[in-house]
């Protein structure tokens, strides 16, 4: 392995891993908080979407990023509506957000555009370009375009998983929204509200969805195409549980999971010694695999928060 | 969880009106989108039953959703949420596919046939009783394993397509296909024995295969003991426990049942129309068996009335794609997923309002 094969894996795993980190973080924060989040795909999408029309028909990336946001939003509070103001199912809830957001871009998009559920290109100066354009000649291939080749995304995902770690592990809110997943009945009783906690975890997880879904389109493609995160939410998910609903974990996680998907396509036809040729399928499937023997005790053990999925109904 | 209602209220009212109230969001964007959702409503109803090709279509996809459907609803009732209908049901065609590919040329249609289905349910009932098993005994979460069975199950696909069953110098990730004696006769040819001319459509013997589903799944759960035990553990697994019934073990049966329903969607899409193994024939009716078993209320009488609207909703979305510029069929997902929320996620949110609305004065209880 020469510096520029390492230099290209890396930048891909990197590029790869964002979107997921980005959402595994999302999920964590409302899982944490005991709401189950079956909807990260569906709202990734649906904010992807988002950004890519507004980005493309106002020409600015704060009104892409401020639209997929107010969608993504919404999203999850349509999801605290049903789940934690009316305790309905959350898996429930969840299949229908993806359902209505992989029908509904669709729909709206060939309504609105007529490209077969595309979005127009957005344009260059909408896209997100990488930080220091000028760090690949300055520090070589490794370090220049490996590591600081990226755009802005990229290091915001980076920072945000120190920042939720802080947030959930040092603040008096972090406290009190791992307490509501563990036990909600006491945080009632310290007289904090069950129902705010929850929403305020929701509303944080449908900002980092937004970020993610934006990134997809602002970072990786030009323009919007139906079905576009195929499986990303769902890799999140898994990503998050494989990091054991903790933000370094999934962190390290979403870097395994995207540095699987950068050599897999480079794995194609390699022989190895004794082995024969990879199936690359086998590569890809990793993560999920992963998950499901980690899940069920196989190699270590992956707790959930206590009240996971469990609906308060507080006390008369 | 009737908050009040009186019980024919509870079964009928509160049903019908969370089916309204996600018709009606479904109409908004319709009208959102501009188009008329009277005018598309009547192209709709016209293209799923103005004609005998157009029904038959319907009742094609219908078939696909019953299988769906049941695998949902006798997960639900073991207390289990199946989201896996999706992988159990493209295992499913794989195991059809598979049997077909081995006795097309050794067998009999009629010895082949049944063993195809059987190579489909079982199939199908593998790919989900492991996550049952890996609940019941291993402690991981069905909802989550299912929804990576899933995944695993379309990369397995490709790759058997991609790297085994593809014929040598083919370029589309294709198995050769079927012997004539591996092909389930259409609708068409079936009634054409009989002397009455049915138009040509995808429609064909499965669709009784499902209706004898529903009607076993019926005589499963209520009428014999082993279903008996399946919904003591999903009610009150301990309850069940007291009554010496070991839960895990119905977890597990639960779970294959299920699997084994969706894999018979195989022989609807493989063995039925395509004749062939081929990739993404499942195409999200695992999914849209879920909204098919929440509106069915987890009946199998429900599931196929609910099937059949779902059916017609495939069928004439894709008239409406045809005649109205702008309009896209995925209309549809849009509405399975305000069924999903308002039957589903959101189904006792008008409870109140409507026990206070039936009976005035008596709602504090």
């Amino acid at each position: 392995m020469d510096e520029a094969l390492i230099a290209t894996v890396l930048a891909s795993t990197l590029r790869v891993a964002t979107p997921l980190l980005l959402c595994a973080l999302a999920g964590l924060l409302s899982e944490r908080a005991g709401v189950i989040d079956i909807g990260l795909e569906g709202k990734m999408l649906f904010a992807a979407f988002a950004a890519a029309s507004a980005g493309a028909v106002g020409g600015s990336t704060l009104l892409a990023l401020a639209a997929a946001g107010a969608v993504a939003v919404a999203l999850s509070w349509v999801h605290g509506l049903a789940c934690v103001s009316h305790r309905g199912d959350q898996v429930v809830s969840g299949v229908a957000i993806n359902l209505i957001a992989a029908g509904l871009t669709v729909v709206l998009g060939i309504a609105w555009f007529g490209e077969g559920g595309q979005t127009p290109p957005v344009g260059p100066e909408v896209r997100l370009a990488a930080l220091w354009p000028g760090a690949g000649a300055a520090f070589g291939p490794l370090l220049g375009e490996g590591l600081l080749g990226h755009n802005a995304l990229v290091y915001l995902a980076l920072a945000l998983v120190p920042a939720v770690w802080w947030l959930l592990f040092r603040t008096r809110f972090g406290l009190r929204l791992r307490a509501v997943g563990e036990k909600a009945r006491m945080v009632d009783a310290a007289g904090v509200s069950v129902r705010g906690l929850r929403y305020a975890a929701l509303t944080l997880n449908g900002l980092l969805c937004a970020l993610a879904g934006s990134y997809l389109v602002l970072a990786q493609n030009a323009s919007f195409v139906p079905h576009m995160t195929a499986g990303r939410g769902f890799m999140a998910l898994a990503a998050m549980i494989f990091g054991k609903w903790h933000p370094v974990g999934a962190f390290w996680a979403c870097l395994l999971f995207g540095f699987l998907d950068a050599v897999a396509i480079r794995l194609q036809g390699v022989r190895l010694p004794g082995i024969g040729e990879l199936p690359v399928p086998l590569i890809q499937a990793l993560p999920y695999l992963l998950t499901v023997l980690l899940l069920a005790g196989f190699i270590g053990r992956s707790l959930a928060p206590a009240e996971l999925g469990k609906p308060y109904v507080k006390e008369r | 969880m009737n908050q009040g209602l009186p019980r024919w209220a509870g079964l009928w009212l509160l049903p019908l009106l969370n089916l309204a109230i996600a018709l009606a969001a479904a109409g908004v964007v319709v009208a959102i989108v501009g188009q008329d959702p009277l005018q598309v409503l009547s192209v709709l109803l016209h293209g799923a039953f103005g004609s005998a090709r157009g029904f038959s279509y319907t009742l094609y996809y219908a078939t696909t959703f019953i299988f769906t459907g049941l695998a949902v609803a006798v997960a639900f009732h073991g207390g289990l949420f199946n989201i896996g209908g999706e992988g159990q049901a493209t295992l499913g065609g794989l195991g059809t596919g598979l049997v077909a590919l081995w006795g097309a040329a050794h067998l009999p249609a009629w010895l082949l046939l049944p063993l195809m289905a059987c190579g489909g349910a079982l199939f199908g009932m593998a790919w989900a009783a492991l996550p049952g098993w890996l609940q019941a005994w291993r402690g991981s979460h069905v909802v989550i394993t299912t929804i990576m069975f899933n995944f695993l199950a379309s990369t397995l696909l490709v790759w058997l397509l991609v790297d085994h069953l593809k014929p040598a110098g083919s370029m589309a990730p294709e198995s050769a296909p079927f012997g004539s004696a591996a092909q389930l006769p259409g609708m068409r040819q079936l009634l054409g024995w009989a002397g009455i001319d049915w138009p040509a459509s995808p429609l064909n013997l499965s669709l009784l295969l499902a209706l004898a589903a529903a009607l076993g799944v019926y005589l499963l759960l209520w009428r014999h003991r082993a279903g008996y035990r399946i919904r003591a553990v999903g009610s009150s697994p301990a309850a069940a426990t007291y009554a010496g019934i070991d839960p895990k073990r119905q977890v597990l049966w639960a779970m294959a049942i299920s699997g084994a329903l969706a894999g018979l969607v195989g022989m609807n899409e493989i063995a039925g129309v395509q004749h062939k193994l081929l990739l993404e024939f499942v195409s999200g009716a695992g999914f849209t068996g879920i909204a098919v078993a929440l509106m069915g209320r987890n009946h199998p009488a429900g599931i196929v009335l609910a099937s059949l609207l779902f059916g017609a909703l495939y069928q004439g979305g894709a008239e409406v794609a045809f005649e109205v510029p702008g309009f896209s069929r995925d209309m549809v997902v849009v509405l399975q997923g305000f069924i999903v929320l308002f039957s589903g996620a959101m189904a006792y949110v008008a409870a109140p309002g409507l026990s206070r609305l039936l009976r005035p004065g008596a709602a504090h209880g």
